[in-house]
């Protein structure tokens, strides 16, 4: 374990590597190639420099409605996240205590997981249409959506509060504060760097979802549904512009979320404890 | 008092149960129910039937795409649990430092949250006629024509499974590792275990829970798949889940209700065998 690095810890050095190649190496790829000329093809070799093809993507009779899929996926995502945030941690407090039926809920979370995402959509896309209804990216969707992105929220909620420590909140309630305050002043607080990390969650599953989105965003497309349509009539590289333009708001999301937590992380180093500092 | 608390606990998780009895219980109900009902070209009919089911499970093509489902399904677990298992370890048992560990941690986690769809067509030029992969082969003179068999093909759909879901592995079972006391490892060496000893006997052992909620990950993701096996064999080969697609685009809801069930029974079934090696809410 210590001292020299033997072999084994080489091979699987470059194991690692090659493993985080293969993962970001066709992204990187589609990325070059999405500032492809405006005379080159889906394959390398690059044809010239340009902007063409983001410039395509915008004049919507050529592609679809990316603008418009584009603005749905976005704000679906944020209201997803805002959902799954609130309510997995007001579902975390309540799992801290048991309660009647606590364990038909984790099952029912647990299920929302393995049941494939098809069935779901599938499901809901049905239901609509026996009772009559629209299904539209604003209810049904956002439904199906929930469903995938609620249960990772709670089991992060379960790992945060098996992790943190009642004691604060019995000191708060013991100088007096109600327990909302205790929730507002004391809990959220500290456990905010696991809360944005919920937040990651509900907005970039919703943002990428497909499948769960298939039956039950009805006449307007999301942003995944527009690609997806795209990917078996376009056959230029606009499809690649649209991908390092989707992937870029991934990865702005991510940046977000990782740099808040790290600041806050940091501050509460610095300014953080005071033990030992009473006179 | 303690009747107002239970009231406040039971206020706080209405919300995430009524989105799961509105958008999971309902509809799985719902897809139950609709899958006894008849059909004709224009409409479904409320009714009690097992014509539905008769139908799909003696046609040879039901079999054939379960089978060939389940074989996407078996290819793909092993391939990312060795994978997996590699990569956490080398994460886990060979990074000295916490800070490089989480950002290693971070690198394999980042493409869960980006588009699937995305990372799908991102092979295109690697793996196309005239992809990098061919070129460099033909340039290398190891082949003389492009191979054929590289995009729209079942290994570009395995290719892709191993590409997105390996990662579903990593986590768990890197979260199963970084709880193995460092201890035992010293002990087994001590007790004179070799390298592989150890590995097998010791760190097998106690990554099991990991491996079982990778696997069920993975294994249910890859049965109820359709995306990657539309997008990456070309329409070449076929998995349950685009054999539902196709009944939809029919009209044959019923029919593709049908189907919905028994991929859940097969799902279900699957996942209960893995649950028997682990217990979930433990692992957290």
């Amino acid at each position: 374990m210590h001292g020299k690095r033997g072999p084994a810890f080489w091979f699987l050095a470059a194991f690692f590597g090659l493993f985080v190649l293969f993962l970001y190496g066709p992204t990187l790829t589609i990325l070059v190639l999405s500032f492809q000329g405006p005379s080159g093809g889906l394959t390398f070799p690059m044809n010239g420099v340009s902007v063409h093809w983001f410039k395509n993507l915008f004049e919507t009779q050529m592609v679809g409605d990316f603008a418009g899929s584009f603005q749905r996926s976005m704000v679906l995502g944020a209201a997803v996240m805002v959902v799954t945030v609130l309510a997995s941690f007001s579902a975390g407090l309540a799992f801290r205590t048991r309660f009647r039926g606590s364990g038909v809920v984790f099952y029912l979370a647990i299920a929302s997981l393995i049941v494939p995402s098809i069935l779901i959509s599938l499901g809901i896309g049905l239901l609509f249409r026996v009772l009559g209804w629209d299904s539209a990216w604003y209810s049904s969707a956002f439904g199906a959506h929930l469903t995938w992105t609620l249960p990772f929220g709670l089991l992060i909620m379960f790992a945060v509060f098996n992790r943190f420590d009642r004691r604060y909140e019995e000191a708060a309630r013991d100088l007096g504060a109600t327990s909302w305050q205790t929730i507002r002043h004391v809990v959220i607080p500290i456990l905010l760097p696991s809360l944005i990390g919920v937040g990651l969650f509900g907005f970039t599953l919703s943002y990428d979802e497909f499948a769960r989105s298939l039956y039950t965003s009805g006449t307007f497309n999301t942003l995944p549904l527009e690609i997806y349509g795209m990917t078996t009539n376009v056959t230029t590289p606009v499809l690649y512009a649209l991908g390092t333009v989707t992937t870029g708001v991934s990865f702005a999301v991510i940046a977000i979320a990782l740099v808040s937590v790290t600041w806050l992380r940091r501050r509460r180093a610095r300014h953080g404890s005071d033990a030992g500092k009473a006179a | 008092m303690s009747r107002i608390n239970a009231w406040i606990t039971y206020l706080q998780v209405a919300p995430l149960a009524l989105v799961f009895l509105l958008f999971l219980v309902v509809p799985i109900a719902t897809i139950i129910v609709v899958s006894f009902f008849d059909y004709n070209t224009t409409q479904i009919i409320p009714a009690f039937i097992l014509q539905n089911y008769d139908e799909l499970l003696t046609s040879p093509v039901t079999w054939r795409t379960y089978l060939q489902t389940i074989e996407f399904a078996a290819i793909t677990w092993v391939l990312t649990l060795v994978i997996g298992f590699a990569v956490a370890y080398f994460m886990a048992f060979h990074v000295r430092s916490p800070t490089v560990q989480t950002v290693l941690f971070l690198i394999c986690t980042i493409p869960f949250w980006t588009s699937n769809v995305i990372r799908m067509i991102s092979w295109i030029p690697f793996l196309g006629r005239n992809g990098l992969a061919n070129t460099t082969l033909l340039n290398l003179g190891l082949i003389r024509e492009p191979l054929e068999f590289l995009l729209f093909s079942d290994f570009a759909v395995v290719l892709a499974y191993v590409h997105l879901y390996t990662l579903f592995m990593v986590v768990p079972i890197f979260n199963s590792m970084m709880r193995i006391d460092r201890a035992l490892l010293e002990a087994a060496r001590d007790a004179g275990a070799s390298g592989w000893q150890t590995l097998w006997n010791v760190v097998v052992p106690l990554c099991k829970p990991g491996i079982a909620i990778g696997s069920i990950f993975v294994v249910t993701i890859v049965m109820g798949d359709f995306v990657t096996v539309r997008l990456m064999s070309g329409g070449q080969s076929a998995s349950v889940g685009l054999m539902m697609m196709n009944a939809m685009s029919l009209l044959q809801y019923p029919a593709a209700a049908a189907n919905a069930v028994i991929l859940l029974l097969l799902v279900l079934f699957t996942v209960a065998a893995m649950m028997r090696m682990v217990d979930i809410r433990k692992e957290l």
